[in-house]
């Protein structure tokens, strides 16, 4: 009963989608049969609440494990823990599926419920583009992933879900990213519908910013979050793999970031007009195409969950229809786009232009990175694209970027010159300089890690640079928000730089009592001892971990044994101090009775995600800025209007 | 700014962003035929074989008897086979993944070293019962039918 009621709300969704496209395109139509306009906005609204219902209903069956749905025989399991039985709900391709609908369709009604700025034909046209996009969706889940599928006989027991997935990482990794890729289908229907309406303004730059942002600042935190997961879960002690999966994640966060720098212009001086619109197509398209990459089965990874010729078919025609049909009403209507207003080449204005093409310079690097194996697969040529292409391409365009980011907020708006704000420009330089000079002497570093190291030291001084001589209770909070995320760019920099440089890894065979030496860690394999788990049993290494002449500490990391289904995983110990983390994993029995064990010690590695964090939460601060000062100028107009009123 | 630059401003954008964007693809196509790290089977590195330190993926079977551990207890040398009886002796030192086994199919990310043997960075085997390395698909048929039958339990 409960799986059919979700299947019910999921038709009425998809059909509620569909009369807002309908009634949106009357009424932007006007004429005859535009009343029904009134509809649009509750029609979304109402949408949003029944796809909420149909997942709701989803994590009912998978809570209670009712085997006699497809979905839950084929990836739960009666004994598993709630919270992974709950998380097993997404963690499969049909769940996700309806995991992103519903986020889409609350992100559309969310529109509907408070967006008030917009013009209101805009507005119509921007729901029905929402609808339209939805519609796609609803009709691949339906018509190909139903997850509401009934078994003829329930199963007698669940095939259970991907150890890999087993944990507390997958209850909060995906719903973080879906809410970011999918929160960017808002820029797509907003540059849609301004491109529909022909109204491209400041006004619209400033409505689209804080739907921008939202989805902005979960995907940093999604990736972040995925990969500190990958780190720890995979016990490869690797953060970033290049994986075609991980690709698909960071190539919308790169157009985002683009997209959130040229509203910013559009929304101050109403500039590159056609250009954000372009890139709020392009945002969203990368996060469709990602999702084309990861659902359609080109790509194996833990990531992929099923491989189905079909499905991909599905989605290559959805992406196709909506990618190309943005494209082309782009192409139609950017000549009509007026102009906006000009500016020098040295003047803030300048340097964002400049920080956008290098991100799309590197979303372009990263694309032909992550397609380049599916294209030379075509040819019966196998090959594989890994950080020896990605570092050093990337480098080629991240290094000018990071520079002008360390410079370019101090730039005014309009017109400037770089003899205004040469003091700082040269401190910068002589950062730059210094820490190149001094990284050299400290040790033997590689040139990508060693300019990182540098930049890293440039923009962390660079960043706060603007904050300097002004009263800082006085200060934005967006503004805040600008100088703590390119803060911690700096700071996930220096992470990522510093674990590159000055890792130590060790890998050894030991007997029990035995000790073994990693940078400044001693590690003493105590004893091994199997252990056992509710659905695994594991071979754990109880190791005590003493740095340099400090108290020990004891670890255990695990090789674990999943039956449900069969498959062995690591699970790697960490000790976390402020300078880094030391990394553990236990290996198989080697001869004589010894154990193999693989240690890291890798200085400052937690930067990386303390970093992304601050990363987010200046999006979060910006965000809160941008609406609270938006509140106050709707409630100045306000007061304008009723004085007005009173005295006629 | 001249008034010349500014009627053209937008232009002049569009000519930068595109020069930039066509850049960095050219940039990207030149990095990934040299970059990107090629699949070979064994047969391949006897006949054709790659320079010395490229980086490269070796794919084929652990010859069964032909794994040994070194004293340290953590350095592995085997064999991966191919078709025509060709052999190509591998180096790993690492923690082999679980499902590493004599008989079974396995991919090495790694480098050709100068002695002729094939130091692996890496090894890829079967990962749990739905995972394959994607470049074992591409192994002969004979090949194949075995390695179908070593690692796809469970795959339908």
């Amino acid at each position: 009963m409960i799986a059919e009621i979700g299947l019910a709300a999921l038709w009425l969704a998809a059909a509620l989608a569909a009369l807002q496209l309908v009634a949106g395109a009357l009424a932007v139509r006007g004429g005859a049969g535009s009343e029904i306009a009134a509809l649009i906005r509750p029609a979304a609204v109402v949408q949003g609440a029944l796809a909420s219902v149909s997942f709701v209903m989803l994590l009912w069956v998978f809570a209670v494990t009712d085997l006699s749905v497809k979905l839950v025989a084929a990836n739960s399991h009666s004994m598993k823990p709630m919270v992974f039985k709950l998380a097993g709900a997404w963690g499969n391709h049909e769940g996700s599926m309806l995991l992103w609908v519903t986020v889409m369709a609350l992100a559309g009604g969310l529109i509907a419920l408070v967006e008030r700025r917009l013009p209101e034909r805009t507005m119509h046209a921007t729901l029905a583009a929402q609808g339209f996009v939805g519609l796609g969706f609803y009709a691949f889940l339906l018509l190909s992933s139903n997850p509401f599928e009934r078994l003829a006989l329930p199963a007698a027991e669940g095939m259970g879900l991907n150890p890999l997935l087993q944990d507390i990482g997958l209850a909060f990794h995906p719903p973080t990213l879906y809410f970011g890729y999918v929160g960017l289908s808002i820029a797509f229907s907003f540059a849609v519908g301004a491109l529909i309406t022909r109204q491209v303004t400041p006004e619209f730059a400033r409505a689209m910013r804080p739907w921008v942002l939202g989805a902005w600042v979960f995907l940093t935190l999604g990736i972040t979050a995925g990969s500190y997961w990958a780190y720890y879960e995979l016990g490869w002690g690797g953060w970033w793999f290049w994986d075609p999966v991980e690709n698909a994640s960071l190539m919308p966060w790169l157009a985002a970031t683009a997209l959130l720098h040229s509203a910013g212009v559009l929304a101050a001086r109403d500039a590159l007009r056609a250009w954000t619109i372009m890139l709020g197509v392009v945002a969203f398209s990368m996060s469709m195409m990602g999702t084309f990459l990861v659902r359609s089965g080109i790509l194996t990874s833990v990531h992929a969950f099923a491989v189905d010729p079909e499905r991909g078919t599905f989605i290559l025609a959805l992406l196709a229809l909506y990618i190309g049909g943005a494209l082309l009403l782009f192409a139609l209507r950017a000549g009509t786009i007026s102009e906006g207003e000009r500016f020098s080449v040295t003047s803030r204005e300048g340097a964002l232009v400049f920080n956008n093409v290098m991100l799309s310079a590197i979303l372009a690097i990263v694309l032909m990175g992550t397609l380049y194996p599916l294209l030379t697969e075509a040819f019966d040529t196998r090959v594989s694209v890994g950080p020896p292409y990605f570092n050093p391409v990337g480098a080629i365009f991240v290094v000018p970027m990071l520079i002008v980011m360390a410079v370019g907020p101090l730039l005014r708006w309009r017109r400037d010159s770089f003899e205004r704000i040469g003091r700082e420009a040269a401190l910068v330089a002589a950062i730059i300089l210094a820490a190149l000079v001094l990284v050299s002497i400290i040790g033997d570093v590689a040139i990508l890690p060693l300019l990182s190291l540098a930049l890293a030291a440039a923009l962390a001084v660079g960043s706060l640079l603007p904050l300097k001589g002004r009263n800082l209770r006085l200060l934005p909070i967006a503004t805040w928000g600008m100088v703590i995320a390119h803060f911690g760019i700096a700071v996930a920099l220096f992470g990522m730089a510093s674990e590159r440089a000055f890792s130590k890894e060790r890998l050894a065979a030991v007997m029990p009592g035995e000790a073994a030496q990693v940078g400044p860690w001693t590690v003493t394999l105590e004893a091994v001892e199997p252990v056992a788990g509710p659905n695994w049993t594991a071979i754990e290494g109880r190791m005590s971990a003493r740095y340099r002449d400090g108290d020990p500490t004891t670890i255990a990391p695990q090789a674990r044994s999943f039956w449900t289904p069969p498959q062995e995983t690591t699970e790697s110990a960490l000790i976390t101090r402020w300078n880094g983390q030391l990394y553990a994993v236990m290996g198989d029995q080697a001869a004589g009775g010894r154990w193999q064990v693989r240690l890291w010690w890798k200085p400052f590695v937690t930067f990386i995600w303390y970093g992304g964090m601050l990363v987010a939460l200046g999006g979060v601060l910006a965000l809160i800025g941008r609406v609270l000062s938006d509140l106050k100028r709707r409630s100045v107009t306000r007061r304008i209007a009723e004085r007005k009123a009173e005295t006629p | 700014m001249s008034a010349m630059k500014a009627k053209h401003q937008r232009l002049v954008l569009i000519l930068l962003a595109l020069v930039a964007l066509v850049g960095a693809g050219l940039l990207a196509a030149y990095a990934l035929r040299n970059q990107a790290s090629y699949f070979y089977l064994p047969e391949q590195i006897r006949d054709n074989p790659p320079a010395v330190g490229q980086a490269i993926r070796l794919g084929g079977m652990v010859e069964t008897g032909s794994l040994k551990t070194q004293p340290d207890g953590v350095t592995i040398n085997f064999v991966v086979t191919g078709r025509d009886r060709s052999r190509v002796p591998v180096r790993f030192a690492g923690i082999a993944p679980d499902l590493f086994v004599e008989g079974s199919g396995v991919v090495a990310e790694g480098r050709l070293g100068p002695e002729g043997t094939f130091v692996a960075d890496n090894l890829l085997a079967k990962h749990d019962e739905n995972y394959m390395p994607r470049e074992l698909e591409g192994m002969s048929e004979d090949q194949a039918r075995t390695m179908a039958e070593d690692t796809t339990v469970g795959l339908k």
